[in-house]
């Protein structure tokens, strides 16, 4: 099936995600095709054209999945998002984020580490080995999907941080540039966006750094270059284009909780049984579905993170 | 009639426009347009998977549905400050229709709520209307806009008598703004639409509020003028 868009793919969208992710797979690609800069450069534009009207295959491991769940056509995760710097309507972002400059981009770890640091984006991914997981995705707003991500584990980026013995959360800010970031000339929330995690939080095996969604670069109304997947938690922890990870002692101030503390607390982990104060958490419309699903406790993932809030009042620390 | 027979064309002015006589029949075909594309746009989306309502039918066709009630409940609103400022009073028998439409939609939008969306899932609906405030709201304003609807025959005129019957629909004052309300609670953050639509109510609610005011002081006026 054709995809439509709305807009000229940008060059992000039209260049191999294996190449624009990883050097080394860029060089073995070129070498495949005829070794040398201009057999990469003559061979680049077939590629695109060959794989960018395909509906893209999901592709990765499962995690946590259900038997009845399938991924969530690309068509509907490229363009029903929540991504407020780009217009509070969810067909905002994918019609005005098409001009976001990604390239070059820079992130900032620093705080309470041994080794603070700013990196371009392809040394701070070089390190670790980039991979593809299948995760649920569940909205506060009670939708959901299920999303094949490509990203490194969060927990490898901390550990090369080299966290020091005050170090307790970590605090997530993304990109502040209203010039390219329409919605944040607006007074809907209080800009940059920032998000915050416990330290073991951020440590678990799920908690995952994505740059591409679908085998593909990350669209840009998806959270490029970098953003922040949480499975267990409502989609608005998961903190899109990443400038800055902080490991600090104190609760990291967060978005929504800011906007209203009332409804959006610091965990925001999926719970059915606490609700919403303007609706009910207990079921979720699936996109692409008619019929509501139960939500699942940790949205699915209980086995992988309940440990970490044994012991907590989760309707307190909701 | 100010626009009797027998005028020269340069008295012709704004006041003297008659009705056309396609009018009432366009003016209903129109206020159907709506809800016939959302109702096919939805039914497409949800059985075929079209994506005319984006990716999540339900919920976008129900606040559509929701958006265009509150927009006839101002559209009522504004014939008669409309009228009175044209002069064009044959404006006056719309009002019924543009209000009877109103009271459709709230009715399709309320079935997206109920058939859709909560899906005739009788806790949940309890539950949304003992515990939340916007639905609370929401059914309100469709409660008291049941009397409207059913007197709206021009029986129901006679038999209320005129005064009476006028008196019970201003019942689409309260209406407005509960519904502006329901609106504003239910969004999540960004209150650009609600606030617009609160302000249009303000406006045509205001309009109404001065005019009765004028009227009042302007009798109590002359007569102190008069006095000495």
């Amino acid at each position: 099936m054709p995809i439509r868009t709305n807009h000229e793919p940008t060059s992000s969208e039209i260049t191999p995600e294996t190449l624009y992710v990883d050097r080394r797979a860029f060089l073995a690609a070129a070498g495949a095709i005829g070794a040398g800069a201009v057999a990469a450069l003559s061979g680049m534009p077939s590629l695109a054209v060959a794989q960018h009207p395909q509906e893209p295959q999901a592709v990765g491991k499962p995690y946590g999945l259900q038997p009845d769940d399938k991924p969530t056509p690309w068509e509907d995760v490229t363009t029903y998002n929540n991504f407020y710097e780009f217009g509070t309507g969810k067909g905002d972002p994918s019609q005005t984020a098409g001009s976001f400059k990604t390239k070059p981009w820079t992130v900032r770890v620093d705080g309470l580490v041994n080794k603070p640091a700013d990196y371009q984006l392809e040394d701070f991914l070089k390190p670790s080995v980039v991979e593809d997981r299948i995760y649920r995705h569940r909205c506060v707003e009670a939708w959901s999907m299920v999303i094949p991500w490509r990203g490194i584990p969060l927990a490898d980026v901390i550990r090369r941080a080299e966290p020091n013995s005050k170090a307790k959360f970590v605090e997530f800010t993304t990109l502040m540039d209203p010039k390219q970031m329409p919605g944040e000339r607006s007074g809907v929330l209080s800009w940059p966006y920032t998000e915050g995690l416990r330290l073991d939080e951020a440590q678990n095996p799920l908690a995952l750094l994505a740059v591409g969604v679908y085998g593909r670069v990350l669209p840009n109304q998806n959270g490029a270059p970098l953003r922040l997947v949480l499975p267990w938690k409502y989609g608005f922890k998961s903190i899109k284009s990443i400038v800055r990870i902080r490991l600090t002692d104190a609760t990291p101030k967060t978005a929504w909780n800011q906007a209203a503390a009332n409804e959006y607390g610091f965990y925001s982990n999926v719970n059915p049984t606490v609700d919403h104060p303007r609706w009910s958490q207990a079921t979720e419309r699936r996109i692409g579905e008619f019929f509501k699903r139960k939500t699942l406790m940790f949205n699915g993932y209980a086995e992988q993170v309940a440990s970490m809030y044994a012991g907590m009042d989760l309707r307190k620390n909701f | 009639m100010r626009d009797a027979e027998g005028i020269r064309e340069s008295d012709l002015t704004i006041r003297s426009i008659r009705e056309p006589k396609w009018f009432p029949a366009v003016l209903i075909v129109l206020c159907c347009v709506p809800g016939v594309l959302a109702s096919g746009a939805m039914a497409s989306d949800i059985i075929a998977h079209t994506r005319y309502f984006g990716s999540n039918p339900v919920k976008e066709g129900e606040h559509f549905l929701g958006e265009w009630t509150l927009r006839f409940i101002i559209a009522s609103l504004t014939v008669t400050p409309l009228r009175q400022l044209t002069g064009w009073n044959w404006l006056a028998k719309h009002r019924r229709t543009l209000g009877l439409f109103a009271f459709g939609y709230l009715m399709l939008h309320w079935l997206a709520y109920v058939l859709l969306d909560v899906q005739l899932n009788w806790g949940d609906l309890v539950k949304d209307l003992i515990k939340r405030p916007y639905i609370m709201i929401g059914m309100a304003a469709l409660l008291l806009m049941i009397p409207l609807a059913l007197t709206s025959t021009r029986n129901s005129i006679r038999r209320l008598g005129g005064k009476r019957w006028n008196r019970l629909h201003m019942l689409i004052y309260p209406i407005a703004i509960l519904g502006v309300i329901h609106f504003w609670l239910g969004v999540k953050k960004d209150i650009t639409d609600p606030l617009l639509y609160g302000v249009c109510v303000a406006v045509l609610l205001g309009w109404r509020v001065v005019r009765w005011w004028s009227r009042r002081e302007a009798p109590r006026a002359a007569s102190l003028a008069g006095a000495p």
